[in-house]
């Protein structure tokens, strides 16, 4: 059912392809690059202890993967779950992380030039993860740096030491 | 000629290293009073094969180290050197000596120049000293002389299985050990008719690391074996065979002690094709019988892994099809059920035959020891017989590396602390000579690794004290097995001397944490006056795990199975509290911490009330507690799947693992959890605090 969401893939011009999903009203944009694939949200093992948004692990082919609700990260939208439940599972730097998102929308190529600075703001999401933001007619996407983001250390998918 | 060389210094790295690792054995096992030729030779053959080697990957230091050795070799094997301990140690040390330059060579640096002319100046004294003749001799005389037999001779090289664009480079290769008469290339096969002064075993040395060794025959065409030599040629020669010069010509133009230069390898259709040379030399076909003694592949791990994997991933996929057409109707679907039996069989068949492979003999550590205990035994002035029980014994790969440096330790301390000095023995009334011996052996799903001396054993006196100036809380009423698993506490020595040896208190400690990170324990055993007997117990592998799945709420988790040692229902009365929150469990007269798992994970729906659950009494680090869970599932075997790959450190988790029904548990670290009722305050302070408290 993702794929058919996907389906209007714009490859116009130069620069990143960005995969696009939302987070309650808000648009946010990741490098394609680093995702490896969608997927539904189920069977999920709570990990004891854990910062709330870090929902537990899942075995994705056999291979124990964290899932991360970036809703519940960021305070937005509704964090439920039901079989519409959409986990954008992604490669970072040898790591596999799963993240729940409330949809994903779109593959969208941005030129240099549609990518604006990100403005000083709230704490929430730092500055600091923020690729720019992104403008296209009149959407705005957040565009992220999801490695950066996810490697960091209140994420806390990584051992400090590590 | 362009060829990317470093490709073969791997393969030149890890040969060496064997050699190496066989040399250092021939050495040890050599009776320097009456030395076994074949012995000498064998270590001969070995320097020589490095030697080979390091010349044509231009190790310079590597190869002038192993040709001086190599000179002092040919000595000994030929009797005119006649051999003492004092040798046998000098040999020892220059083989260290290599071993630091491979590695140097390996991390690309240079060895150490300093330590490379001690020896040098260590061997050439002693070829001075005792051989007649120089060991320190110009290269090129010195590089004839190693070859044994170094008679400029010509002889024919076959090399089978060369494609036609190899065929000259390797030629020229072949000119730069003499003078090629003839070379001629025809189905794949190369033949060159070489007039050299460089041995058959020097050539084969360079060419093996660009051709096989079956690829190669040799046939020597020497002067003196002329008549032989050429009948035997020409059967198998074409017919240009009639062009070629009288031999008396070729051995008259044999220039004096050609020399050697370092060769680059060439490369060649490696083993594409079967070798076509065909009449086998009787010496090749003993090779052959030496070689097939360990035909084995290398693979790397990776890969292996990579199986292990995919075999676990079958086993969960065959059990959730199981779990899938249990409530077929057998009368309708016999024959699937059948093959649902079949599969399992076969998957599990598949799975312990995959992880076999993984497994090595306990030789691989129980070989270094020798040498260990040889010069740690004579640094301390103690004689010691050392004996290995149970070589064969296999152990994972992975456990393997690890159990190599707390077994050092171990018999470190039985060497230093446990073994007494010759006449302390003697006043005793035990033989001069101490005994030590480590052994291996199976026991159930466990390993047992023993180190056993016969020496003065642990001192109990000794270690109460010591433990008292080290504040530990203990009596005189301990049992002797509690006094000995003081010496595990940190910072814990009762040598009376620090030595560079042992003595230091940093190791007891350590050994116990490594072995307990391996899945293992350690126990010891002693008895003043008779000697101390060190028990590591590991787990076979730790790819697999027995375990035991328990449900707490909604949640399931696995307990090794190792750790535990019953379960049970408990009434009201058996439990106390202790300081209003702590509580303890009354087990047959002895009071076990209660570890809530609940709790500890802050598992919502369980049941609270201890009585309407079950508690299993679980044993870690020789200390009992009771972990109370909500029902038992069942006993399975999982496949331990490492949490950090894509995760943290989880405290109170070692791994997950897979279900049959293909949903993630995660194992239990019963160590982790046995800390976890001291420290327990203020349990529910969230992340950050329980990993402090765990860990």
């Amino acid at each position: 059912m993702e794929a058919s969401a996907i389906d209007k893939v714009q490859l116009e011009g130069e620069g990143h392809e960005f995969l696009v999903f939302r987070l309650g009203a808000e648009e946010y944009g990741i490098d394609i690059l680093s995702v490896q694939e969608i997927r539904g949200y189920e069977g999920v093992t709570r990990i004891a202890n854990a910062p709330s948004f870090i929902k537990g692990v899942t075995n994705l082919r056999g291979v124990i993967v964290p899932i991360v609700d970036l809703r519940l990260k960021f305070a937005l939208g509704n964090a439920d779950y039901t079989a519409q439940t959409v986990v954008i599972v992604l490669n970072i730097g040898h790591r596999v992380v799963g993240v729940v998102v409330d949809g994903v929308s779109d593959v969208l190529a941005l030129t240099g030039e549609q990518i604006k600075p990100a403005p000083e703001f709230g704490s929430t999401l730092s500055t600091h993860y923020l690729m720019g933001l992104g403008s296209l007619d009149d959407r705005m996407l957040i565009l992220v740096d999801i490695e950066k983001l996810m490697s960091s250390e209140e994420m806390a998918l990584i051992d400090k030491a590590a | 000629m362009s060829i990317d060389i470093t490709e073969f210094y791997q393969t030149f790295f890890e040969e060496a290293e064997e050699l190496l690792s066989d040399m250092e054995q021939q050495l040890l096992q050599i009776d320097p009073s009456d030395p076994d030729g074949e012995q000498l030779n064998a270590i001969f053959r070995a320097a020589h094969s490095i030697k080979g080697g390091a010349g044509t990957f231009g190790f310079t230091v590597l190869q002038e180290t192993t040709h001086l050795f190599e000179n002092l070799l040919d000595k000994a094997r030929h009797r005119e050197l006649t051999l003492d301990p004092t040798i046998i140690d000098i040999f020892l040390e220059t083989k260290d000596m290599l071993s630091d330059q491979l590695n140097a060579y390996r991390q690309q640096t240079e060895p150490d120049s300093a330590a490379y002319e001690r020896i040098c100046n260590t061997l050439k004294a002693l070829a001075e000293e005792k051989g007649h003749g120089s060991g320190a001799v110009s290269e090129s005389s010195a590089q004839t002389s190693a070859s044994g037999a170094a008679e400029s001779s010509a002889m024919i090289i076959r090399i089978a299985g060369v494609a036609a664009d190899n065929a000259t480079s390797l030629a020229e290769e072949m000119a730069l050990f003499g003078t090629v008469l003839e070379q001629q290339h025809a189905n794949d096969v190369l033949t060159v008719r070489l007039e050299t002064a460089t041995g058959e075993e020097d050539i084969r040395a360079v060419l093996c690391f660009v051709v096989d060794d079956d690829q190669i025959t040799f046939e020597l065409v020497a002067a003196a074996s002329a008549d032989n030599g050429v009948e035997t040629s020409v059967d198998e020669w074409p017919a240009e065979v009639e062009e070629w010069p009288a031999e008396e010509e070729m051995v008259q133009k044999a220039p004096e002690a050609e020399k050697v230069t370092p060769v680059e390898p060439v490369s060649v259709a490696a083993p594409a094709e079967p070798a076509r040379a065909a009449a086998p030399a009787a010496k090749k076909a003993e090779r052959a019988a030496a070689s097939s003694e360990n035909a084995s592949l290398r693979v790397s791990i990776e890969k292996i892994d990579q199986i292990i994997n995919l075999v676990g991933e079958l086993v969960i996929t065959q059990s959730m099809l199981e779990q899938g057409t249990s409530d077929f109707d057998p009368v309708i679907h016999g024959n699937l059920l059948s093959g649902m039996n079949q599969l399992q069989r076969n998957a599990r068949d598949l799975q312990e035959a995959v992880m076999s492979i993984r497994m090595m003999p306990m030789d691989v550590v129980f070989n270094r020891f020798p040498r260990l205990v040889r010069d740690l035994a004579g640094k301390l002035g103690k004689q010691v017989e050392f004996e290995t029980v149970g070589k064969s014994t296999e152990l994972d790969k992975g456990l393997i590396e690890r159990i190599v440096d707390p077994l050092t330790h171990l018999v470190r301390n039985s060497l230093d602390h446990g073994i007494e000095t010759p006449d302390r023995r003697l006043a005793a009334g035990k033989p001069a000579a101490g005994k030590l011996t480590l052994s291996a052996s199976h026991q159930g799903g466990n390993i047992l690794i023993e180190i056993s001396d016969d020496g003065a054993g642990l001192n109990r006196d000794r270690i109460l004290s010591k433990a008292r100036e080290n504040g530990l809380a203990v009596s005189d009423a301990m049992s002797d097995d509690d006094v000995w698993q003081l010496i595990f506490a940190p910072g814990f020595s009762t040598a009376e001397h620090v030595t560079d040896l042992s003595g230091r208190g940093v190791g007891m400690d350590v050994v116990k944490r490594n072995i307990a990170q391996m899945g293992g324990h350690v126990e010891i055993l002693s008895r003043t006056g008779q000697g101390t007997t060190t028990r590591i117990v590991l787990p076979l592998t730790l790819a697999i795990l027995d375990g035991m799945s328990v449900r707490v709420g909604g949640e399931v988790y696995i307990l090794p199975l190792g750790a535990i040692k019953e379960s049970m229902q408990v009434r009201p009365e058996d439990i106390s509290t202790v300081t209003g929150n702590d509580r303890v469990l009354h087990v047959r007269g002895e009071y076990l911490p209660l570890v809530e798992l609940y709790r500890v994970f802050d598992i919502p729906d369980a049941k609270q009330d201890v009585t309407k659950g079950i508690v299993m009494i679980v044993q870690s680090e020789g200390r009992s507690f009771a972990l109370q869970v909500d029902q038992l599932i069942g006993q399975h075997q999982v496949v331990v799947k490492n949490l950090e790959t894509n995760y943290r450190r989880v405290p109170g988790i070692s791994a997950a693992t897979i279900l049959g029904d293909g949903s993630v548990a995660l194992i239990l670290d019963i160590p982790a959890l046995s800390r976890a009722p001291q420290d327990r305050e203020g349990s529910h302070a969230g992340h950050h605090r329980s990993a402090a408290a765990l860990h």
